[in-house]
């Protein structure tokens, strides 16, 4: 039996976080960027729960109810959020620290000599910390 | 248990690092010489465990470890076979080499919390390597990842910091994709232990494959982002040459752990002979393959630092690699097992270089910049010769041994693979000799002030010495490869080994 | 001694002269000398066996799965080969021990020499071609490191790596031709593949075979089309090219072609290509050696000129002229050694090699005079010396040899002998002959017996070896040929072979026309200079210029370090792969009835829909952005709750929170508004890219949602064994602690680590001045108001203790109900972090009791141990046991060690979050607002 149902929202929902995500993750700017890879991560956590199929109503505690739902996509999903959380924590202060460092938050390195990448920062001994963070 | 049990020493190599991590933690925050000290004996404790498990792994067959004793499929179980020992032993052996010379060089005082992250990366890695459940290798995709997004960018910098940026956005998206692919997998199989997906894929009714495929192909390209394959390499040479250069010579396994998801599946979950996918993944990567090789090659040619020049060095090796891993046959299997530790030794011999000549301002392999570089001393540019040989895969170091069986391998697609396999060294040797002859001869600049002693020489000296015994002993590790090529092509006792529903 | 040992002699050798240098150059080079002599000893022990037409050989097996065998043959043309190499060799050792001055490292020249010695033994002595092929391209690395001698001179840096380039590029080649050749013979032995001509010749891989084996043999011995790497390798010290570039490296190339011969040689294919080269090469080189001023540059283009000669004679391919061609072999490097060295003397003593310069040496240097006269003599093909002999046996052949018509191939030859006639006579005449020039500021004399001694032996022996003929090179010659061709050789070389053959009249005309072209030289050279050459150097540095810039501008343009790239290229890859695999593949319909849509599932996904647009339609606006995604996370739980995914719903929430509190935290610092940079077409562009991806993931989702597994769940099993086998009723739970209890283990220290990373950031960037500098620049204190105002930090002071008590309750409940320790870890930061920004950092932190890295070591650490605990039972690590117990006022809990394990992860969980928050927070002490703040 054929027919729109809340599978069809689910899928757009998840459709729509994709879009918004790949968009916002192409823009040139940190800040966005780190946006567009929240989204991507609501859009796939979305996935994971949604293909182990959608029952309303049902419940994941044993015994409470006669509709048994599938409990390990939503245990995958809670792994999923946490590490995403984690990475996006970690993104965020990378972005943070590309800002203090380089004084702006754009996310494309800059050309160095003749359009190269390769600005002098290839030479480590312009990376070098500050002598007091060397032992 | 099969054969000699290893029994609890198969989890070791993954509890180990994390409790020492937690112990680090705790009581060696503030005590640099204990984090040493940590460290180091902690990495010594998994080279020793790595050759147990590789010894047994390579007298009995596959080993089965079911976490919280629940049975596969339905719990999550680590499986040793002779791969997943080997990929241990390589990972065990090159951080211990490249720990000491971090130690050496005084890169691991440069930041806070590098054994702790080292430590973490040792544990990614072996899960990785370990595990026969297909979402838990995504967990321990993950907590590889973000150690190395933490020791990638340790030492801070600008620069360094934003190709981190780049190197953990494209990882994202690689992750996003890795539970894309698994969320579908599971949802049609039901399943998401590795031997059983293979055992069920084979059941998989004709007239409805088309998930599969696709989600063949997208699991695929998660690990090709891991291996670098073109075009998905982007990130690999602002994250090598910006990274601290024991950690790129760390990374060097990185990129295998890429190689070691796509060989397995590629020759137990999805092989060649499965009516569902067919030759789909071979078609995908062998193109893919030969252009990152020709990309990397070109780099190499084209880099106007020595940083880079390694970063691109690499990624021809896993064009390379991935050129025989395309085949999924036995003897390219082969092919690209002796092939991968060969570029593992290499690949991180020539960082530690680059990174101890870059130390000493010997960065710049342009003409007129070259001139003002320093006067190295002589053991400097002959384990620079000696790394351009093995990375340009000249004789006599492994890499040319590793060359020819690559070759053979790809015999039957002669015409097109093995002219951009030797046009590739071509362009390779052309850049070696270009960087080496203005690093070491056209160099007239006063020498270094801090002088470039034995004792940051020593470890890439032991890399050399292990590029000449993989030469020498080419023989019983290339049958020893052939074996294990052998088992992955012909997976029955690995899944077997699963023990599928036992006990349920 | 084992062929093999002869071969590895040079080798060990090669360790030693860098030590025995220390006490002077004589010991460097008698170490050497020893090692040569040591291997040539070794190698004529085997001469009887070998001249009476028997192999010896050695066998080791190294890598059978690849058919690379370390196996090693003498036979004659082994023999023939690495006595000259080793004869020459130790004559070279001499030479170079005085030839060298007092600075230069000699330790290091010599073990150079001896790596080069070894790889050309190596290459003779292989009986397996993929061995040949190791020693092959050890030979073009050592030429390398010998070529580029003379660092601080580019010419030498540029002769080093034309010559690398060139011959180490034919190596390539080469390799590929191998492998054919071994599969189509079925052997790598090239005692097996010279059994197989017959087949090899028929197989249709022949012919490619040919070309690239010729490849790599014509770049190592300079033929035509690629002789223009030798000259330029006469940057490198004399001895060197005496050794590498006349008497031994280049005849690889014709010793590669002679030991093949039987495989390859004989077809059409053969004589056109090879004959041809050869003899183009015979009459190019011989040309412009006639017009060179510089004395190596007329001996290099000279020695380009005789390989032509022997090329030309392996081309024909008949018996008698591989047996010339072998006995050329041997005469060409008698002469052309000492010629070489004869050079370096006059460069030693007159301090310049300009022909143009030099003359009446002989007055000055009477004995130098008389080896420089023998040894040109030979080359010019004058009787009685060995010149003479091969030139003969060489024009002998060529009037038989008809190509297109009966008297070209002869003409030409006798074109080549003549040019060869007049640069002999002319490096003669021009140096030594006519009046002394005064203008050198040096007065030339002859040198000492060091450098004299090797040369007036190589002189004596060609003119022994051309009297006596039979009594010296033909043996080895016979020997040598009868290896090549197979069938027992026995020539009859002699001066005079009366007057018929035509080889008389020819090399007569020669001799006779060299002499004109020489009387006639100053037209003749007004001529030369008269027209426009192409110099090959220009030509090649041109190409390998532009093949370097390509690499170059392709690869700075293709990795321009942009993230917006990589990122494209890969979506663009992934939609393109994904599509490529389901196209076209049966898929079965969606089967599964729809659940109905509902009133708050259609408005739910409406403002979902809307707010997620509207982040990306104003994302311009960073804060309103991040609201909208904050809604879009709040609304994403409130799904999962609405789909009977409580635990979901709760962990998305606490999460939710805490991370918007992190983005906010962040936005504190970047600038509010994002500038329109992106153009509009690119904007396009990203929006189709994806648009598709959206589509992708939808239409995979509803084909997904829309059918049944195709296999039982594997979660049924954990449904059926959650309340039994776990000891809890709430299924996710336990599948998290318990059934797959290790990816949760992985999942908290993902979350330990990413604290430890973000903290470490953070020191790295406290550290930097640069960053501290801009971090003091900025003013966070914008839209912050009132730093802490009284009714919130009252309010949290009393919130503290029910968040604290929810989260316990939370923590304990888990097991059995949704909960459970990551949630309870999320709201216990959530309440402290309340207080954070309630009370402001130093308040909250000077109450801060334990530090959060020790939070999450102990987390781990618990979550470790818990696991391990099993193995006192001798249970796998993670294995959990629980015991139900009633602890007023909750309900019946069981204890788990799953519960213990659950611990962890909120230790673990508590650690991070805070350390991160934490961080953050701290870095805004150091802003002018934050700064300003503590001073209050």
């Amino acid at each position: 039996m054929q027919g729109i149902g809340m599978e069809a929202l689910v899928a757009g929902a998840i459709g729509i976080f994709t879009f918004v995500g790949t968009y916002l993750m192409l823009r040139l700017r940190s800040f966005p960027v780190i946006l567009g890879l929240t989204f991507l991560s609501y859009a796939v956590n979305l996935f994971i729960f949604a293909v182990g199929r959608l029952k309303p109503g049902a419940d994941p505690i044993v015994g409470q109810t006669e509709i048994p739902t599938d409990p390990l996509p939503q245990a995958l999903v809670l792994t999923a959020i946490v590490i995403s959380f984690g990475m996006t924590a970690v993104i965020v202060m990378m972005g943070l620290g590309a800002y203090f460092e380089t004084g702006n938050d754009k996310v494309d390195a800059p050309p160095g000599k003749d359009g190269t990448p390769e600005d002098a920062s290839d030479d480590p001994a312009g990376l070098e910390p500050a002598p007091e963070a060397r032992q | 248990m099969s054969g000699a049990g290893m029994g609890h020493l198969i989890i070791a190599p993954v509890v180990l690092p994390a409790v020492l991590a937690g112990i680090t933690l705790l009581f060696a925050r503030n005590r640099p010489g204990l984090a040493r000290a940590l460290a180091g004996a902690g990495n010594a404790a998994l080279l020793v465990i790595a050759l147990v498990l590789f010894n047994a792994a390579s007298g009995a067959g596959p080993e089965l470890y079911r976490l919280g004793d629940w049975p596969a499929p339905f719990g999550i179980v680590l499986v040793l076979d002779r791969l997943s020992a080997l990929m241990l032993l390589m990972t065990a052996g090159l951080s211990m080499a490249v720990l000491l010379q971090a130690m050496a060089t005084g890169w691991d005082r440069r930041g806070v919390h590098f054994h702790a992250l080292w430590l973490f990366q040792l544990m990614g890695l072996n899960g990785a390597f370990l595990t026969g459940d297909a979402f838990n290798l995504f967990v321990f995709f993950e907590v590889l990842l973000i150690a190395s997004y933490g020791l990638m960018v340790h030492g801070g910098g600008g620069p360094r910091i934003r190709a981190g940026l780049h190197y953990i956005a494209v990882n994202l998206v690689g992750s996003t994709l890795f539970l894309f692919a698994l969320a579908t997998i599971y949802s049609v199989m039901g399943t998401l232990n590795m031997a059983d997906l293979a055992v069920k894929l084979r059941d998989l009714p004709a007239d409805d494959v088309a998930l599969m495929r696709v989600a063949a192909v997208l699991l695929m390209l998660v690990f090709a982002v891991k291996g670098a394959l073109v075009p998905l390499h982007f990130w690999l040479p602002g994250t090598y040459a910006k990274a601290p250069g024991v950690v790129a010579a760390l990374f060097a396994v990185m990129t295998k752990v890429g190689a070691y998801a796509a060989i397995r599946t590629g020759t137990m979950i999805f092989p060649p002979d499965l009516p569902a996918t067919g030759p789909l993944l071979g078609q995908m990567l062998l193109p893919a393959a030969l252009l990152t090789l020709a990309v990397g090659a070109v780099g190499v040619l084209g880099a106007r630092s020595l940083p880079r020049l390694a970063a691109y060095a690499a990624i021809a090796s896993m064009g390379t690699a991935f050129t025989a891993i395309a085949g999924f046959g036995p003897q390219a299997i082969g092919a690209a097992l002796y092939y991968m530790v060969h570029s593992t030794l290499a690949a991180a011999f020539l960082f530690l270089l680059a990174d101890v000549l870059a130390s000493r301002g010997a960065v710049w392999l342009d003409g007129d910049l070259a001139a003002k570089g320093p006067r190295l001393p002589g053991p400097a540019a002959a384990l620079f010769l000696a790394a351009a040989v093995a990375c340009a895969g000249l004789p006599p170091l492994s890499g040319f041994i590793g060359k020819l069986f690559v070759l053979q391998a790809t015999a039957p697609e002669a015409a097109w693979v093995w002219p951009v396999v030797l046009g590739g060294s071509f362009l390779m040797i052309l850049g070696f000799a270009r960087a080496g002859s203005n690093l070491f001869w056209k160099a007239t600049g006063p020498a270094p002030a801090r002088p470039l002693g034995l004792n940051e020489l020593a470890i890439p000296g032991l890399f050399l010495l292990a590029l000449a015994a993989l030469s020498v002993l080419a023989g019983p590790v290339s049958d020893w490869m052939a074996v294990t090529a052998g088992h992955l092509v012909d997976p029955e006792a690995y899944i077997a080994a699963n023990r599928l529903g036992e006990g349920a | 001694m084992s062929p093999a040992l002869i071969a590895a002699l040079p080798f060990l050798g090669a360790l030693f002269p860098g030590i025995a240098a220390r006490f002077g150059r004589g010991p460097a080079a008698l170490v050497a000398g020893m090692a040569t002599a040591l291997a040539l000893a070794g190698l004529l022990s085997h001469a009887p066996a070998v001249l009476a037409g028997e192999a010896v050989t050695a066998r080791f097996t190294w890598i059978p799965a690849l058919g690379l065998d370390a196996s090693f043959r003498i036979d004659g043309l082994g023999m023939m080969f690495a006595g000259l190499i080793l004869g020459i060799g130790l004559l070279i050792i001499l030479y170079a021990r005085f030839y060298l001055d007092e600075a230069e490292p000699i330790g290091r020249f010599m073990s150079y020499l001896l790596l080069f010695q070894g790889a050309m033994v190596g290459i003779v002595l292989s009986d397996n071609i993929l061995l040949l092929l190791v020693f092959w391209e050890l030979t073009s690395l050592s030429s390398f490191l010998l070529i580029g001698w003379w660092q601080n001179r580019p010419e030498g840096r540029q002769g080093a790596r034309m010559a690398l380039a060139v011959t180490g590029g034919g190596g390539l080649a080469m390799i590929a031709g191998m492998l054919i050749l071994g599969n189509i013979a079925g052997s790598y032995d090239i005692s097996e593949i010279v059994t197989k001509g017959a087949e090899i010749q028929a197989s249709p891989w022949y012919l490619t075979a040919l070309i690239l084996i010729l490849l790599g043999a014509f770049t190592k011995s300079a033929q035509f089309p690629f002789h223009f790497w030798l000259p330029h390798a006469m940057a490198a010290p004399t001895p060197v090219s005496a050794y590498l570039h006349s008497a031994t490296m280049v005849k690889a190339g014709l010793f590669l072609m002679a030991r093949l011969w039987p495989a390859l040689a004989g077809t059409p294919e053969w004589t056109a290509i090879v004959a041809t080269a050869g003899l183009v090469t015979l009459l190019l080189g011989a040309k412009i050696a006639f017009f060179k001023d510089d004395l190596k540059a007329i001996l290099a283009f000279s020695t380009v000129s005789h390989l032509g000669l022997i090329t030309f004679l392996l081309g024909i391919g008949t018996k008698a002229a591989a047996t010339a061609a072998m006995l050329h072999i041997l005469c060409h490097a008698s002469f052309k050694a000492a010629l070489f060295m004869v050079a370096g003397i006059v460069d030693h003593a007159a301090h310049t090699r300009d022909i143009r310069s030099l003359g009446g040496l002989r007055k000055a240097m009477p004995l130098t005079f008389v080896i420089a006269a023998v040894a040109s003599l030979s080359m010019a093909g004058f009787p009685p010396l060995n010149g003479f002999l091969s030139k003969e046996m060489m024009l002998e052949e060529a009037s038989h040899l008809y190509w297109l018509t009966a008297w070209l191939v002869p003409a030409l030859a006798t074109a080549g002998a003549l040019l060869s006639v007049g640069y002999s006579l002319r490096f003669l005449s021009h140096a030594f002959l006519g009046e002394p020039r005064d203008s050198l500021e040096h007065a030339p004399h002859d040198p000492g017996p060091g450098l004299w001694a090797a040369p007036a032996l190589l002189a004596v022996l060609v003119v022994v070896s051309g009297l006596l003929p039979m009594a010296t090179f033909a043996p080895f010659v016979d020997a040598a040929a009868s290896a090549v061709t197979g069938e027992t050789v026995h020539a009859h070389i002699a001066l005079w072979h009366g007057l018929e053959p035509a080889a008389l009249w020819m090399s007569l005309m020669a001799i006779g026309g060299g002499l004109v072209i020489l009387g006639l030289y100053p037209q003749l050279r007004a001529l030369w200079d008269g027209f426009p050459r192409p110099d090959a150097k220009d030509i090649f540095d041109a190409v390998i210029g532009a093949l370097a810039t390509a690499a170059r501008v392709f690869t700075a343009t293709v990795h321009n370090g942009a993230l917006h790239r990589a990122l494209w290229t890969a979506t663009v890859a992934i939609v393109a792969a994904g599509l490529w695999a389901w196209w076209g593949a049966p898929q079965a319909a969606g089967t599964r009835p729809p659940v109905p849509l509902t009133l708050v599932g259609v408005l739910g996904f409406a403002v979902l829909a809307l707010a997620a647009l509207g982040a990306a339609w104003r994302h311009h606006e960073r804060v309103l952005a991040l609201i909208l995604t904050g809604i879009v996370g709040l609304l994403l739980s409130g799904a999962f709750a609405w789909f009977s995914a409580p635990d979901l719903a709760l962990t998305q929430i606490s999460v939710e929170v805490v991370t918007i509190l992190l983005m906010l935290l962040a936005l504190n610092f970047l600038p509010a508004k994002t500038p329109r940079e992106s153009a509009p077409w690119r904007r396009l562009r990203d929006l189709a890219v994806a648009a598709a991806t959206g589509l992708g993931t939808a239409a995979l989702a509803y084909a997904l949602m829309r059918r049944d597994a195709l296999f039982p769940l594997i979660s049924e099993f954990h449904w059926a064994q959650s309340k039994p086998g776990a000891g809890g009723t709430n299924a996710v739970n336990t599948i998290i602690v318990d059934f797959r209890g290790y990816d949760t283990f992985g999942e908290i220290i993902v979350l330990g680590i990413a604290a430890l990373v973000i903290f470490a950031l953070a020191e790295a960037v406290l550290g930097s001045a640069r960053a501290c500098a801009r971090l003091a620049a900025l003013d966070t204190g914008r839209d912050a108001g009132d730093a802490h105002p009284v009714m919130l930090v009252a309010g949290t002071r009393f919130l503290l203790p029910v968040a604290l008590t929810v989260g316990v309750y939370i923590f304990l409940r888990g097991h059995n109900l949704p909960g459970g320790g990551f949630v309870a870890g999320l709201i216990f930061s959530i309440a402290v972090l309340w207080q954070y920004m309630a009370s402001g950092y130093d308040w909250s932190d000077r109450r801060q009791r334990f530090n959060h890295h020790a939070f999450i070591g102990a987390g781990v650490l618990t979550a470790s141990v818990t696991g391990l605990g099993a193995w006192v039972m001798g249970l796998p690590f993670l294995t959990s046991g629980y015991t139900h117990v009633h602890i007023w006022p909750l309900d019946d809990i069981e204890l788990a060690t799953a519960a213990l394990f659950d611990l962890g992860v909120f230790l673990c969980v508590l650690g991070a979050v805070m350390l991160s928050l934490a961080t953050l927070s701290r870095l805004s002490q150091h802003t002018r607002h934050g700064r300003t703040e503590r001073e209050v």
